[in-house]
């Protein structure tokens, strides 16, 4: 068993801690086997933890601004364009009215979105767009979101994007190796996207909802984090189903397992589906209680979103002034 | 704080649930509250009242009637008032009334949800989501019982007036338990709730009147164990159901015994919570969650016994000490925590005296560091590790936040692990193979198993416990049964208790005798002298002497029940086989149907045809059990998830049987049969005048394949041998026929480990009545049932 890592590189120019990275271990193939989950166990805990966690007030304040800054902003559609890219850039540069973040005594903090998130088309319109923001750029690889595109594709979609200036890189695995269980594979796959990122961190997507079962969700974490994913994410934001408290139990669960035997603490990333600042603070207590209070910070949790930035602002308004907000009473991204 | 520090630390901060509302109604009724009875409440006789404290402060919410016996007659007197036209106005009625208060509760959710954590100190998401919403189910499903009752229970009649007596534990939730179950089915009710926690139900009682409930249908009576003790004792109460500790449940056992009072004991526990290496295991630390600290640990089938399996035990325990360091403890009506307050000074007094004894006998303590607010009844989440089953807290029930944790190595000695304690009231199961749970589910001594789940609960689902847990059954078809009674049994007349006659010796002729014969006892498949070598002259009516037979005594007993216990494959054998077996003890009996009438007549003095018939019926009889062997099965629960819950009919065990004078042989086999039917094994006292024709029996066992021990005979003295068999902790069961003095002793005596007792009070049975003496109307006390939840998803 790995040695437990506890200090943390230091990024020069801001002074900001910058997480260790994954290094991997070889593929386990027997702890792999041995992953048990219950079903009706899991949704036991995801359905009482909302009841046993709130947070109200000012609290719930800064949980909710904690959440913005875990965000990763994501427009990933075909009509995309450079203007739409930039507008969104902007967005996520300031994602709260200036006036919001005064009242909650919050103007000195750089309150920004935790990424914005892109297809490798506007990578570099991005990355231009937030220049001095410090505002990582992520792109969508390997043939997303189905992931079926050939694989030397995959390894040169990541490094083109890596050579526009994305820091991060959202994988798709090829779904097939999980349903198959050709553990072997996919751990091959995630190693070839994890060279190919070089200092770009990487993100595995899952693609939860179509691996169907827990079983194959918390073993398809496993083999990825044995790679070296640097996040594990639910999904493309495509599947019927997306992120779920259920299958986030499951793979948080796993990130804490493989920390506890490695020493490597992995990022978790939910996408698609967390629309409501309700929805996101339960998704926050499942990571403060299952992995702890680092889990809660940008560099561990991103959360794949679209609306839900909109939802939060109205919320933090209405926490100002005690009135009910409306949503065009916020720039939009 | 502010939001930039909250943000620094991400942590949960206040979350107050208002208790406006609560403190309105208290307000409005001056915060002092007499009893409820009649539909109204009304101060206490005495004029004295006791304080109710909010045990998160300390402080006093409310004073409450102290309820005396003065009380309690005119409690008693309305409900019987009441009875008979609550009875009268049928199933459909009730049905409404039932719905009505399902739906006041339903209405009044939070009213109830806060006013439970207040007075009791559980955390409001509890109340709010667990109790109350289960409090509703029980009113709604109860209203389909009542609804369904003429149809259902067509042979039954209610019971009448219901004494309940309920713990604080679960205030409304241990109310709805009870009381929904005997209003729909007839009875009318007064009730105690727990001194500690009487607000719910007086607030209850109010509701139920404001939705139309007639007046003395439900009574609430406050006050300490004293006025308890005056309900137990009154007598015009037709029953006693109770929740709460053991030595409570003895106390009322031991009161009730020789009334005629039905009972029925939901007692105390010290449930295992076993967890096989291929389990979940961060499922399986949830559920230890749920299990042990689920308010606060104040729960009777807590699973406060860990038994993990050697390999992941070390594995396990550092998940669980991990976990705990995220318990949040703290006001109940904050909306952010897992635990709230001890619901009063002297329970947690009792939880820190165990967990010192338990560091002073060696153990091993983790408690996560946390601050609980000051001032009020906190205790911190307990893990007690490096314990052996010789350590007190292996042994008590603590009835606080604290597991006991120890390893097995195979599955076998998990369930021998389980199994060593005087309790049976629930066990949870933790493997991820279906064949090892659903093998180990079986084999606990448990009401109730929750299959990689823990406490589970449903109206639909019967819930109770094996042992000194208690007996009888809350929730389900096996439930309502406790509050009725069959109306074949309902009119039994007094037996009519004859002189024994005086032996008329008379000196032989010179013809020669018929050979001498000596019955003795039947005990482990062989026929053994009685231990004190003393016989009993068996008299004919006319003083005829017809026999003799051993005078059996404790040791023949004691031997006939370790008989009885080795027997235990006898319950394991397959319904089929039992089947068979019954039927060819029919062929044999009917083979030799001649000589057992002759003998009939020459004890009894019964007519040659009378005792023909009495024989014939016996036969018929023993097929009629070789019938329902295979068929008196349990049922499928579908309560409300995903899985199923299997209601099964479990034997109880070693079972002793005391049968009465009339129709010697088909009593006999009336009550022997249905236990040996569905896997009991039984130590059989035959009629003390006429036991001849049970000795002349051993031969028909002997040849019809009855393994050993499976039934064993001891003949003798009806009150001394009942008074031996009700003392006898490793007997299970006890059904005594024929005396009202030996009914008495058989209850009074069996509070050693509260055995399940049916007694006749000395009422005759009509034994060739099948109504009254065959079929399900005793297979029920011959079993008991075990609800096995098995939660099922991929």
């Amino acid at each position: 068993m790995a040695e437990l890592k506890i200090a943390p590189m230091v990024r020069p120019e801001t002074g900001r801690n910058v997480p260790a990275r994954n290094e991997a271990c070889p593929l386990d193939l027997g702890w792999v086997r041995d992953v048990r989950v219950n079903l009706s166990a899991a949704e036991r805990r995801v359905a009482t933890l909302p009841g046993r966690r709130t947070v109200k007030k000012d609290a719930q304040a800064a949980w909710l601004l904690k959440a913005v800054t875990c965000i990763d902003l994501t427009t990933l559609n075909g009509d995309d364009t450079a203007g739409r890219v930039r507008r969104l850039c902007a967005k996520a540069k300031s994602p709260i009215r200036r006036d919001i973040l005064e009242a909650l005594g919050m103007a000195d903090r750089r309150i920004t979105t935790g990424a914005l998130c892109v297809y490798h088309r506007f990578v570099k319109t991005a990355v231009e767009a937030l220049q001095g923001s410090e505002i990582p750029v992520a792109a969508v690889s390997t043939g997303f979101p189905a992931g079926l595109v050939p694989h030397d594709v995959k390894l040169k979609e990541i490094e083109s994007s890596v050579r526009d200036g994305a820091t991060e890189i959202d994988i798709v695995i090829t779904r097939e190796h999980v349903l198959t269980g050709n553990w072997q594979a996919l751990y091959d796959e995630m190693r070839d996207f994890r060279a190919a990122c070089g200092n770009a961190h990487v993100k595995a997507i899952l693609a939860t909802g179509d691996l169907k079962t827990m079983r194959n969700v918390a073993r398809a974490s496993l083999v990825c984090m044995m790679a070296g994913a640097d996040f594990i994410k639910t999904s493309t934001g495509k599947e019927s189903v997306n992120a779920t408290l259920l299958v986030t139990l499951i793979m948080v669960r796993m990130i804490r397992a493989y920390y506890e035997r490695t020493g490597f603490m992995v990022g978790y990333k939910p996408a698609g589906g967390i629309s409501s600042a309700k929805d996101v603070l339960n998704y926050q207590f499942v990571m403060k209680e299952e992995l702890g209070r680092e889990w809660l910070e940008p560099d561990y949790f991103r959360i794949g979103a679209s609306s839900l930035l909109a939802d939060i602002e109205r919320q933090l308004e209405h926490h100002v002034t005690g009135r009910y907000s409306a949503f065009n009473r916020h720039p939009v991204g | 704080m502010s939001v930039a520090r909250y943000f620094d630390e991400m942590s949960y901060g206040p979350a107050p649930e208002a208790d406006t509302e609560a403190r309105a109604w208290l307000t409005c009724h001056d915060a002092t509250f007499g009893h409820f009875i009649g539909g109204k409440f009304v101060p206490p006789a005495s004029g004295t009242y006791i304080d109710t404290m909010e045990p998160a402060t300390g402080a006093t919410l409310a004073k409450i009637a102290a309820g005396a016996a003065a009380d309690v007659d005119m409690a008693v007197a309305a409900a019987r008032k009441a009875q008979g036209a609550w009875a009268k106005i049928g199933g459909a009625a009730r049905a409404r009334h039932l719905y009505a208060l399902a739906r006041a509760v339903q209405r009044h959710g939070r009213l109830f949800a806060v006013l439970e954590s207040m007075d009791g100190g559980k955390p409001v998401r509890e109340s709010r989501d667990l109790d109350i919403p289960l409090v509703a189910r029980h009113f709604y499903h109860h209203a389909g019982w009542a609804q369904l009752q003429e149809h259902a229970f067509a042979d039954h009649v209610p019971v009448g007036v219901v004494g309940q007596v309920i713990p604080w534990n679960f205030p409304l939730l241990m109310l709805a338990w009870k009381l929904a179950p005997a209003l729909a089915l007839g009875n009318t009710v007064v009730l105690k709730p727990a001194e500690f926690t009487s607000l719910t139900a007086l607030l209850f009682a109010e509701i139920a009147t404001q939705v139309g409930l007639p007046a003395g249908v439900l009574n609430v009576v406050t006050g300490d164990g004293s006025t308890g003790a005056a309900l137990v004792d009154h007598p015009d109460v037709d029953k006693i159901a109770f929740t709460g500790s053991t030595e409570v449940g003895r106390l009322i056992r031991e009161k009730t015994a020789g009334t005629g009072k039905a009972l029925t004991l939901e007692l105390g526990g010290k449930s295992p919570f076993i967890v096989f290496d291929d389990a979940d295991l961060d499922g399986a630390v949830e559920g230890v969650v749920d299990g042990i600290w689920l308010n606060q640990g104040q729960v009777c089938c807590a699973g406060s016994r860990l038994l993990l399996q050697e390999g992941i035990a070390e594995d396990f325990l550092a998940r669980l000490k991990q976990r705990m360091t995220k318990l949040r403890v703290g006001h109940p009506l904050d909306k952010a925590i897992d635990m709230g307050a001890i619901v009063a000074p002297v329970q947690l007094k009792r939880i820190q005296s165990l967990v010192e004894t338990g560091i002073s006998e060696g153990a091993s303590i983790f408690q996560p560091d946390l601050s609980p607010p000051k001032g009020g009844c906190f205790f911190p989440p307990t893990l007690i590790s490096d314990v052996q089953p010789t350590a007190t807290v292996m042994q008590e029930e603590i009835f606080g936040p604290v597991i006991v944790a120890m390893t097995f190595r195979t599955p076998d000695e998990a369930v021998v692990l389980a199994n060593n304690t005087r309790y049976g009231l629930a066990a949870s199961i933790w493997s991820e193979t279906i064949g090892l749970a659903l093998d180990i589910a079986p084999k606990l001594q448990a009401g109730v198993v929750w299959v990689n789940a823990t406490n589970l609960f449903d109206a639909a689902v019967g819930f109770g416990g094996y042992r000194e847990s208690g007996f009888g059954r809350e929730g389900g078809k096996e439930g309502a049964y406790e509050y009725l009674k069959p109306k074949a049994w309902a009119n039994r007349k007094p037996r009519q208790v004859t002189e024994q006659p005086q032996l008329q010796t008379a000196s032989g002729g010179f013809e020669t005798p018929a050979l001498d014969r000596t019955a003795k006892l039947f005990i482990g498949g062989k026929q053994a002298r009685p231990d004190g070598n003393y016989s009993r002259v068996i008299v004919s009516p006319a003083g005829k002497l017809v026999g003799e037979v051993g005078e059996g005594n404790r040791k023949d007993v004691r031997n006939a029940v370790a008989a009885a216990r080795s027997a235990e494959a006898w319950s394991r054998a397959t319904s089929h086989n039992r089947a068979q077996i019954l039927y060819y003890i029919a062929e044999n009996l009917s083979a030799r149907s001649a000589e057992f009438a002759g003998r009939i007549t020459a004890m009894t003095g019964a007519s040659p045809a009378r005792a023909r018939a009495e024989v014939e019926a016996t036969i018929n009889r023993l097929f009629s059990y070789g019938a329902w062997a295979d068929k008196f099965e349990g049922t499928v629960h579908a309560p409300p998830l995903r899985g199923v819950a299997l209601a099964m009919n479990e034997p109880i065990g070693v079972a002793g049987v005391v049968c009465p004078d009339e129709a010697p042989l088909l009593s006999f086999i009336s009550l022997v049969a249905p236990l040996i039917a569905v896997g009991n094994r039984v130590v059989v006292v035959p009629s003390e005048r006429h036991p001849l024709c049970a000795t002349d029996f051993y031969q028909v066992l002997e040849t019809s394949d009855v393994p050993a021990g499976v039934v064993n005979i001891v003949t003798g003295s009806r009150e001394e041998l009942t008074k031996v068999l009700a003392d006898h902790d490793d007997v299970d069961a006890l059904w005594v026929f024929g005396s009202k003095t030996a009914s008495a002793t058989a209850e009074k005596h069996s509070i050693g480990n509260l055995k399940r007792t049916l007694v006749d009070h000395g009422l005759e049975t009509d034994w060739n009545d099948p109504a009254a003496a065959e079929g399900p109307i005793l297979l029920r006390h011959a079993v008991q049932v075990k609800n096995i939840w098995i939660p099922y998803g991929e």
